[in-house]
């Protein structure tokens, strides 16, 4: 959506300023849409605010319609890039993309009609880098959110980068401009057209620039690239605008960020550099394990990344150049869905306080089990540390820092048979105390922020206790959007009668 | 309009069956079958007899190889087990069910939409659309925007754009794939009577022409009732086996 960014789009000819497309001028309709306004001229397409005929006044979704700028057929990009993206954009759905109104055919007046997002994209704070690091960190955690649930569509968007991030008054990031994605579910029509690599030069993954185009984890390495930026203000990979020039990327390791600003913490710079990795499967896994890294910093793992204060010598440059000549990176066929489920995040609930022995016992072998089957898989440990509704907030006095300890203290000695028995590496195994007021909503929020797949949790045995308080679990099944397995201590069948709870046997609920 | 395409029925009737109710179910108007009626499968009376009822009710037909060879005899080059079933299945036939299958056109065109069993470029030569090159080369032969044939018992999708690249895509079962006519398209819907991509339900297709959009569906069926009666009728065993792995 930025004419400046979409001049150093590879595979792409942009000539420019001519050519104003047509006749399109404010007053006329179109289909059912009146244009209004020109609110942008780019280099690929045009915006316009529009709105529907005969519909009264603003009480509806604010419209923009995307026009491509067709220049005399000589540019199969622009075409083949819109087409792309009136093919994807009526599959996505979600806070995280605008909504799809309309599209217009290319035999007569292509366009896509969507909702119109207010504000700017990222592309001027840009020059503001670098930012204040709690910014960079917020942006980071927000946009992986999104790309995770693109993701989760089905789509990989090969193209992120400020320009195309915009956020909603809320917060939420939302992805724009699809016209180099590739959707699992939609023939690729980008793949054989051209026989430059696509994408924007700085963002490119070197996967990108060796023609993969499936792979979600290359919208992690473009993230690491505007993290990168955004923390040090300046690019990694510089602005280069040749494929040779690209390739560079696949065995020139980027300055470590520290060394360009001292006050980027170890965490940070471990977690930018693992989005960097030449290979993808060094890097996160998925964008939700990148999201709960920024968010919640204490679990990430430090590795030699974090302390790496210059880039790699000109031994072990070479060795990657050398071995990055002709090599073919290998061609998974899994798509970008099935990607996604081999690396899920498994929530464990864990009331280490009120919970029978028997129960945790179950809890944790049924979590054991679940992580088992998925080599990738991570879990969090969760424990909610109850604090008053009203009163004074005492969890920062002596106090409540030993009760947050504590409770730390409880859920790691909790998770021990797991850690012993699957010898889990790198920060697959994370603990979070969490304190609130309603235990079951800090239990579904935990698991929506952090995109979880699984939530395993207890039931609450005594039954007077459960008709007093109500069942934590069942408001956890009834309300959140992942799979929910409860757990029962073995021998309280009987109370799990009176339960009425669904999935109240051990093992995984339906999905 | 929604129009189901169905081919290489290949005398399999719990596979037509399915077929035939599924595409009822998505709410098909109009009916075009690709071919290969008969070959391999136990049922080819019971599957001419459903294919000529719904040519009578206005669906398309044309001819597949193993309705010529039904009609005319095994081509001289046939592997005696193919041969074998050829002959088998003429004498399951009647005569009004023969002459009904002596009469299919080898194509038909209708719009921007072409119809035919192979190919375009020599329909009656019953060369492969095995990939890319192919699909070019039958797409180069007609004008039509829409190409739908059989013989390759795939689902695929193939297409060509302006500037003549041609990309070719596995479809997903189920999700509407948007296919504009500025594009050249070749539809494949797979084989509805003998799948072959290691998937045994039954393939079909529906293309509905006024949101330009096709939908691969796949319906499973009782391959093993098919395949009890391809043996109980004596028909080579691999016949009946390769139905269970969809091969």
């Amino acid at each position: 959506m930025d004419s400046k960014l979409y001049s150093n789009t590879l595979g792409y000819t942009g000539t420019g300023g001519q050519n104003a497309p047509s006749l399109l001028a404010p007053g006329m309709v179109i289909d059912r849409f009146e244009l209004l306004e020109k609110l942008h001229v780019g280099g690929m397409a045009h915006l316009w605010k529009v709105q529907e005929v005969n519909h009264q006044g603003d009480s509806r979704l604010p419209l923009i319609m995307k026009v491509p700028r067709i220049k005399g057929g000589e540019d199969p990009a622009t075409i083949v890039g819109f087409e792309v993206e009136q093919m994807i954009m009526p599959m996505l759905a979600g806070r995280h993309v605008p909504q799809f109104i309309a599209k217009g055919d290319f035999t007569r007046q292509p366009y896509i009609v969507m909702e119109r997002i207010e504000g700017a994209t990222l592309r001027p704070r840009l020059d503001e880098a670098p930012l204040a690091l709690d910014e960079v960190i917020e942006i980071g955690s927000r946009v992986a959110t999104a790309l995770h649930e693109l993701h989760r569509q089905h789509l990989v968007h090969l193209d992120v980068k400020p320009s195309n991030i915009m956020f909603r008054e809320d917060g939420t990031a939302v992805m724009v401009d699809f016209g180099l994605s590739r959707h699992d579910h939609l023939p690729d029509l980008l793949d054989e057209e051209f026989t430059l690599p696509m994408g924007t030069g700085p963002y490119m993954s070197p996967e990108q620039v060796q023609f993969v185009r499936n792979d979600p984890r290359s919208d992690l390495f473009a993230l690491g690239v505007m993290l990168y930026h955004f923390t040090t203000g300046e690019r990694p990979f510089g602005q280069p605008e040749s494929v040779r020039g690209l390739r560079r990327r696949l065995y020139i390791d980027p300055v470590p960020p520290r060394t360009l600003r001292p006050d980027c913490p170890p965490w940070l710079q471990e977690v930018i550099l693992k989005c960097l990795e030449v290979d993808p499967e060094r890097r996160y896994q998925t964008a939700a394990l990148l999201a709960l890294d920024l968010q919640d910093p204490s679990q990430v793992t430090l590795t030699r990344r974090a302390e790496k204060l210059q880039r790699s010598g000109a031994i072990k440059t070479f060795k990657r150049w050398f071995f990055a000549l002709g090599a073919e990176p290998g061609q998974d066929r899994a798509d970008v869905a099935e990607r996604l489920d081999r690396c899920p995040i498994i929530l464990a609930a864990v009331d280490t306080d009120h919970a029978t022995t028997d129960l945790l016992q179950q809890l944790c072998e049924t979590a054991r089990r679940i992580v088992l089957t998925e080599p990738g898989a991570r879990l969090a440990c969760v424990s909610v540390m109850k604090i008053a509704r009203i009163g004074v907030d005492n969890l920062v006095d002596a106090e409540g820092r030993s009760r947050h300890v504590k409770q730390l203290v409880a859920l790691k000695h909790w998770a021990r048979p797991i850690s012993k028995s699957l010898n889990l590496e790198e920060g697959r195994l994370t603990f979070h105390v969490l304190e609130a007021s309603d235990v079951a909503s800090a239990i579904i929020e935990f698991a929506q922020r952090n995109q979880a797949d699984h939530i395993v949790m207890g039931a609450r045995g005594a039954s007077t206790l459960r008709r007093l308080l109500g069942s934590v679990s069942s408001q956890v099944v009834a309300q959140s959007d992942c799979t929910v397995t409860v757990v029962r201590a073995a021998g309280a069948a009987g109370q799990a009668l009176a339960a009425a709870t669904p999935g109240a046997r051990p093992g995984p609920a339906a999905r | 309009m929604k129009t189901a395409f169905i081919t290489d029925l290949h005398a399999n009737r719990e596979a037509v069956e399915a077929v035939l109710d599924s595409a009822r179910q998505h709410g098909a108007e109009r009916w075009v079958l690709l071919g290969d009626f008969v070959g391999y499968g136990a049922d080819p009376a019971w599957v001419v007899d459903q294919v000529r009822e719904l040519v009578r009710q206005g669906a398309i037909a044309v001819m597949g190889n193993h309705d010529e060879a039904v009609v005319r005899g095994a081509a001289p080059h046939m592997r005696p087990d193919a041969r074998y079933v050829i002959e088998w299945t003429r004498a399951q036939l009647d005569a009004a069910q023969l002459d009904f299958l002596a009469s299919l056109p080898m194509s038909q065109r209708q719009g921007d939409q072409l119809y035919v069993h192979a190919n375009a470029w020599a329909p009656a030569g019953w060369d492969y659309i095995q990939g890319r090159s192919e699909a070019v080369r039958s797409l180069h032969a007609t004008e039509c925007r829409y190409t739908f044939c059989g013989h390759m018992h795939e689902p695929k999708l193939y297409h060509v754009s302006g500037t003549g690249k041609a990309g070719d895509f596995v479809p997903t079962p189920g999700v509407p794939i948007p296919v504009p006519p500025h594009r050249q398209w070749l539809v494949i819907p797979g084989s509805a009577g003998q799948p072959r991509d290691g998937n045994p339900a039954a393939c079909w297709a529906m293309f509905d022409d006024a949101a330009s959009a096709i939908t691969y569906h796949r319906v499973p069926y009782d391959y093993e009732a098919a395949g009890a009666k391809i043996l109980a009728a004596n028909l080579p065993q691999r016949l009946a086996s390769r139905l269970e792995d969809g091969h």
